[in-house]
């Protein structure tokens, strides 16, 4: 029987560097195939069509497609529904993000003790992971909807009307679904961090004479900063393309007022409105992608990863 | 400068005793190896002087200041960790300044102003930090991070930070474990150069005989927790309180065999070796020679059989077995001065004893008074 090395080497005398360059080529081809199709297949071409969707304008039943170029593009992203509609967006960046790595870094610091019965508050405190949207969007309905919710007043300084009701709280209103979800992330990678900083560098710092503050402010969130910097990345995107709680709680509404730019997107689903989909749709990618390198561009000089 | 005094302390962690009943006397100024193999307790010593573990039981001084309840960074001691420790995100010149930012640090009198425990000045800690560096000759990588110093680098900005505050007890934990033998070698050599410069005192835990014997002042050698014996390294060399030291210190460990004990003899087997150690009365005992205390000669007491020969150059082991001991383990091993020609394995030879032969009870393990020189 022929060994594994003469049946890809090819004789006695293959070793490794003498392979080819060709056949090692061809190997590379062979190895990235699975994934290159994939990508082409799901990715690559899709966004093409999209583009080129773009290009065109629709009549009222999404036939007889029209080629304006990219006048459409022009149109759509400087007119008021993507600009709408990203400012929402942005809103619930704002409100999601920062909340939630606030909450999974308490929890997580909370959590990273060694106690007797701590990994029952681990399990529970990360559970929000394996909790669907829909979930976390009907937890909220009950929590906080104008009818059934548990809670029906407002926040307190926006008047009266319940939470989802007010135009100017029903998006703060939905994206507390989104920070509960998320906080299992936040908190199981957060906690990851914390239990990687080796316990002599706590123990060095307290007999250097830090206090438990000084000490998380200048040891420990320096050296998790990279976790950190991870998580602020990811929750900026799931914020970017947040859609199930929008339509779980609000539809969008009160008036428009928690369209955001995906939920503007999921509306132009209609034959006759194809082409203006595509057009936000690629700005959400061009915002998103923009957002996620100035971000790596400016966190990056502000991240420690020390050894 | 501090001594640092153990009373009868023991630590804990629930059913299981780390260190038990420890008496210890670490005088001020001394240079002291805390010695024993992994899980003997010393390290949980050293911690307890750090503040790092709390003391169950007894009472542990620092000075003349009982610390069983002083927080780590009131108890003016520092210490070198065996991963060093270094806050990876911090400059070389941050890691050393680190001590001095928060905690009070003795300034040295001067002019008549007695000696005073503060804060530092800006000024003051700049100059803390470049002398530091100088001391340990790291100027030129102040404004580097930790990542980018190789391990011998790391292990010196590690010994800066420990130094810079003058503490009165530097506290060491295996701080050469992560070196490469001949940096080690080198870095031995300057720790007691440090030592000798800071006059402070050094409580160094190790599990490495080497490192005891060649840098301490007295070693005290720890097993199970228990305090086995404190001494000079020329002490626990000549004069191991118990079997475990006699085992532990000295390479290749020191060859021991049942003998039945008559007056002044002791019988290994087929051979009557002279024995100074007072038997009294006891018919058997455990005897001890190390391997550097025999020499072949046609006149000597011992007989064995050579199994094996290992000729390093400057010298000879030579493995062999006593003539009439037998079973597993019961192999001694001679070790010789530069022998031109190490006997074959297999001849016959005799062996002269030219050290102490030591004695220790046989069920105790403790040692029999006059076994050795002193």
């Amino acid at each position: 029987m022929s060994s594994l090395g003469e049946r890809l080497g090819g004789g006695r005398e293959a070793r490794v560097t003498d392979t080819g360059r060709l056949r090692e080529g061809l190997i590379a081809v062979a190895f990235l195939a699975p994934s290159l199709v994939i990508f082409v297949a799901f990715f690559f071409y899709p966004f093409q069509q999209l583009v080129l969707r773009g290009l065109y304008r629709n009549n009222a039943s999404g036939t007889n497609l029209r080629y304006v170029g990219w006048e459409q593009y022009s149109d759509v992203l400087t007119g008021p529904e993507f600009r709408d509609g990203l400012w929402h967006s942005v809103q619930y960046v704002i409100f999601t993000v920062p909340l939630g790595l606030l909450f999974g870094t308490l929890l997580a610091v909370a959590a990273n003790r060694r106690l007797r019965g701590v990994k029952v508050f681990q399990a529970i405190f990360s559970s929000t992971i394996a909790t669907s949207a829909a979930v976390a969007s009907v937890v909220f309905l009950v929590l906080i909807n104008q009818q059934i919710g548990v809670y029906q007043g407002g926040v307190p300084g926006f008047g009266d009307q319940a939470i989802l009701e007010n135009p100017r709280t029903a998006l703060f209103g939905v994206s507390l679904s989104s920070i509960w979800q998320n906080l299992g992330l936040s908190f199981v990678i957060v906690l990851a961090g914390l239990q990687a900083i080796p316990a002599e560098v706590e123990e060095a710092a307290t007999l250097d004479g830090y206090g438990p503050v000084r000490r998380f402010f200048r040891i420990t969130l320096p050296m998790i900063s990279p976790v950190l910097m991870f998580l602020v990345v990811v929750l900026v995107i799931f914020a970017l393309q947040a859609f199930a709680p929008i339509e779980f709680l609000t539809n969008g509404g009160p008036a428009r007022s928690t369209e955001t730019l995906v939920y503007k997107i999921f509306e132009r689903q209609a034959p006759n409105k194809m082409g203006e989909g595509a057009v936000l749709s690629v700005g959400l990618f061009g915002v998103t992608f923009i957002v996620t390198l100035a971000q790596f561009l400016l966190l990056e000089r502000r991240v420690h990863y020390g050894r | 400068m501090s001594s640092v005094t153990f009373t009868g302390v023991t630590k804990r962690y629930g059913s299981v005793t780390a260190v038990e009943d420890l008496t210890l006397d670490i005088a001020d100024g001394e240079f002291m190896v805390l010695l024993g193999p992994s899980g003997c307790g010393k390290s949980t010593a050293l911690r307890m002087i750090a503040g790092l573990e709390e003391v169950t039981e007894g009472e542990l001084r620092i000075g003349d200041r009982v610390v069983n309840d002083v927080v780590p960074a009131k108890r003016d001691v520092s210490m070198v960790f065996q991963s060093y420790a270094l806050y990876p995100h911090m400059s070389v010149a941050k890691n050393i300044e680190s001590p001095l930012v928060t905690r009070a640090t003795r300034v040295p009198g001067t002019d008549g102003h007695a000696e005073e425990v503060r804060k530092l000045t800006g000024a003051e800690r700049k100059e803390r930090i470049a002398e530091a560096a100088r001391m340990l000759g790291l100027e030129d990588y102040l404004d580097r991070k930790p990542g980018a110093l190789s391990g011998g680098q790391r292990q010196r900005v590690a010994l800066a930070r420990a130094v810079v505050s003058r503490p009165a007890v530097f506290l060491m934990d295996e701080p050469l474990s992560n070196l490469d033998a001949k940096l080690r070698t080198q870095t031995r050599a300057e720790l007691v150069d440090l030592h000798e410069r800071l006059g402070t005192t050094f409580v160094y835990v190790t599990h490495d005989q080497v490192e005891a014997m060649t840098m301490a002042d007295r070693i005290a050698i720890l097993n199970d927790g228990r305090l086995r014996q404190v001494g000079t390294p020329r002490e626990v060399y000549d004069q191991p309180a118990d079997l475990f030291v006699a085992g532990f210190i000295g390479t290749p460990p020191m060859n021991t065999s049942l003998a039945e004990l008559t007056e002044g003899v002791a019988i290994v087997g087929a051979s009557r070796l002279p024995l100074a150690a007072r038997s009294d009365g006891r018919a058997k005992a455990v005897v001890g020679i190390r391997p550097e205390h025999l020499r072949l000669d046609p006149a000597g007491p011992l007989q064995a059989v050579v199994r094996q020969t290992e000729w390093l150059g400057h010298e000879a082991l030579l493995r062999i077995q006593p003539v009439g001991v037998e079973g597993p383990g019961t192999g001694w091993i001679a070790r010789l001065a530069n022998e031109d020609q190490p006997p074959e394995p297999g001849t016959q030879v005799r062996l002269a004893v030219t050290g102490p032969v030591h004695a220790f009870d046989a069920d105790t393990g403790t040692r029999l008074d006059g076994g050795g020189p002193g």
